[in-house]
């Protein structure tokens, strides 16, 4: 029996907060106006702050890239909508949260996030417009926003699902430039670096190949294969995805695979990302009294890990927790 | 005759259709291990199987529960689509109509969006309450219709009320799903596509009360539904309370659809289809169509679920999309040929 302590990740966090003190201290010395990635800092002096504001003043008009095209924003914007929970994370994280006036339905982090009934998958234009925003983030382009947002001379950032770690790196450094926030974007991205990298040293290599099953959803059981982002933050620690062996062009690299399946690859640890009760309720619990699962390593060992289920779907700034979660479970294995 | 020799190659048919199914799958068991595991099973027979403690795990806890269940589903809703087809006196019907579908899927939207806390365990119940509802719902409409206008014999309101009821839950589900969140939808999509993977012994031993109360009530009245066939005014002058028989029958059809959709989902097809074949194999009479349905559409389900799970094996096809992909172009041949299939 390994039981998995809470100590373990929380001793983890602990190391990467420092590491990442460390790196504010260093970029501090550059002149720069840091903030840790994942606290919810506040202790930048007025004076930075109102250099920080004025060298953002400097930098607009903006033109940056976005799945929607090239977006020019002509100066600071004051009044920003989020329609996505990883976008109100990014926002929050590289410190433009005084900026967001309203966010969608489905964002919950930080807490006290201006919450409203405003939805990212079925926009209401009108509703949107009635916050009078000077810029909207989204992650998808759905019910004519863009063309929507654009008439009313409204610019919008849609800011997708990311297939690398790098590609969140940059949304995370778009978002800042976007809101005159590129030094603290800057000082984020390179905090979740040393973070992940930290951990994934911290891991080793001894388990290498070991095989995993990452479950998004139970009956049916679907999965996440090592191409999409998800597999691919797994993929660091060089585990063995048993979505892999599965996974067709088609599927998008999210198959169903079949009980049957899933028990005789006999993945050594299950990772939950349907653990919490508003998506499936699929506790370490409950997957261990599945029948015929009991044989299954992973089950055995105790090496289920409910994982926080939003961290785990989104690709914002707390990817270095989940991180650290799945490096606590990866040190576990014997 | 000809009734007792179909309803023993349906009874074959199906026997056949749950050893393959329980010979194949994603664990590539040896067959003739399994095969040994299984007779191991049955009274005063001893073998040893080759299978290790996970191999057996695989196989008398998940692919065996998921074999029953899906004869037990396949069962039910083919034999209460040609129960439904007996009483509507039309051959188009399904086990999905008079609102049964529509409230499942709206039971099971309302439980994944407003009651996800309580986790999955709460879509069974709610589906069945839902279908059970719906069904309810469009009786009483439907009949309060009927004895107002005076409108024919009831049978046109009672289907058009039980349509009105399906568009109206439908709408009021996409209006749920609409204003929900992106996980819900997707297990929501995943429930409408309907999917036996997550079958246990508990939802086939939840199950069986329903089945055998709904079957026997069924085949009861199979005599009942022949003589309905000839109109209510001839069943009427033979003694019989054509809306008494009406209503039991569509409350053991609703019954066995609730039950059936509770742990499987919207499966299309099977009710339409497999009543038909069994027409064409044992005569128009309803003695023998709705046993012969029963057995049928437990053989067809088990071989959809086996096709399901070896198609892409490792990996899963909903089962809603095999039946559709079988059950579609066997509509169309069953069209093509209308002058043996007499209803």
């Amino acid at each position: 029996m390994k039981p998995l302590s809470r100590s373990g990740p929380g001793a983890r966090a602990a190391t990467a907060l420092a590491a990442a003190a460390v790196a504010a201290v260093a970029l501090a010395g550059c002149g720069s106006s840091g903030s840790s990635s994942t606290s919810t800092s506040t202790s930048a002096s007025a004076g930075s702050a109102a250099s920080s504001a004025s060298a953002a003043a400097a930098a607009f008009p903006v033109t940056v890239t976005a799945a929607n095209g090239a977006v020019t924003i002509k100066s600071r914007p004051a009044r920003i909508v989020s329609l996505d929970p990883t976008s109100t994370e990014d926002l929050y994280a590289i410190g433009a949260g005084p900026q967001v006036v309203a966010v969608d339905q489905d964002s919950n982090y930080p807490a006290g996030v201006p919450k409203t009934a405003l939805s990212g998958l079925t926009p209401n234009i009108e509703a949107i417009a009635k916050y009078n925003p000077s810029l909207v983030v989204a992650s998808q382009n759905s019910g004519g926003l863009v063309s929507g947002m654009t008439k009313l001379g409204i610019p919008v950032l849609i800011e997708p699902a990311v297939a690398t770690l790098d590609a969140a790196y940059a949304q995370i450094e778009q978002v800042g430039a976007a809101t005159g926030h590129a030094a603290q974007a800057a000082t984020v991205v390179t905090g979740m670096k040393q973070q992940i990298a930290a951990d994934v040293a911290k891991a080793g290599t001894a388990h290498k190949g070991a095989p995993y099953y990452w479950e998004l959803s139970a009956s049916p059981y679907y999965s996440a294969a090592s191409s999409t982002f998800i597999g691919q933050v797994v993929g660091l620690f060089g585990l063995k995805n048993i979505a892999d062996a599965v996974s067709k062009p088609a599927d998008g690299g999210y198959p169903e695979l079949s009980q049957e399946y899933i028990v005789t690859a006999k993945p050594q640890i299950i990772f939950l990302a349907d653990n919490e009760a508003a998506d499936g309720a699929q506790s370490p619990a409950v997957v261990a009294k599945r029948p015929g699962w009991s044989g299954i390593p992973a089950v055995q060992d105790n090496e289920i890990i409910g994982l926080n289920d939003d961290i785990a779907s989104r690709w914002g700034p707390r990817l270095p927790q989940l991180v650290a979660e799945i490096a606590a479970a990866v040190e576990q294995l014997h | 005759m000809r009734k007792r020799g179909a309803l023993g190659i349906a009874a074959i048919f199906l026997i056949a259709a749950m050893l393959v199914s329980a010979l194949v799958g994603a664990a590539d068991l040896n067959p003739l291990d399994t095969v040994a595991a299984l007779a191991d099973k049955i009274p005063f027979v001893h073998l040893p199987s080759g299978l290790s403690p996970l191999d057996r795990a695989v196989l008398f806890q998940i692919r065996l529960p998921r074999v029953v269940l899906c004869a037990l589903v396949g069962g039910l809703l083919a034999m209460s689509g040609a129960g439904y087809q007996g009483v509507f006196r039309n051959p188009l019907v399904d086990s999905g109509l008079l609102g049964a579908s529509a409230g499942a899927g709206l039971g099971a939207t309302l439980a994944i969006v407003y009651f996800g806390a309580v986790g999955q365990g709460a879509i069974p119940p709610a589906a069945f309450l839902g279908s059970l509802g719906g069904v309810a719902v469009a009786y009483l409409t439907g009949a309060a219709a009927s004895r107002r206008t005076g409108f024919g014999d009831g049978v046109a309101t009672l289907l058009l009320a039980g349509i009105a009821v399906g568009f109206f839950f439908t709408a009021v589900q996409t209006l749920v799903l609409q204003r929900s969140a992106e996980q819900d939808v997707q297990t929501v999509y995943n429930w409408l596509l309907g999917s036996l993977s997550g079958a246990t012994w508990q939802q086939v031993v939840w199950i069986l009360p329903y089945a055998a109360v709904s079957i026997a009530m069924v085949l009861l009245h199979g005599r009942h539904l022949d003589v309905l066939a000839v109109g209510d005014e001839e069943a009427r002058a033979l003694g019989m309370r054509p809306a008494t028989v009406r209503l039991i029958v569509v409350a053991a059809c609703a019954l066995a659809t609730a039950s059936a959709v509770a742990f499987s989902g919207l499966i299309g097809f099977v009710g339409i289809v497999v009543p038909h074949i069994a027409r064409r194999l044992g005569g128009p009479g309803y003695r023998s169509v709705l046993p012969l349905s029963l057995l049928g559409g437990a053989g067809f389900l088990v071989l959809a679920d086996t096709l399901a799970r070896t198609v892409l094996a490792p990996a899963e096809l909903p089962i809603g999309v095999v039946t559709a992909v079988i059950g579609a172009p066997a509509f169309v041949w069953i069209l093509r040929s209308t002058q043996g299939a007499r209803t």
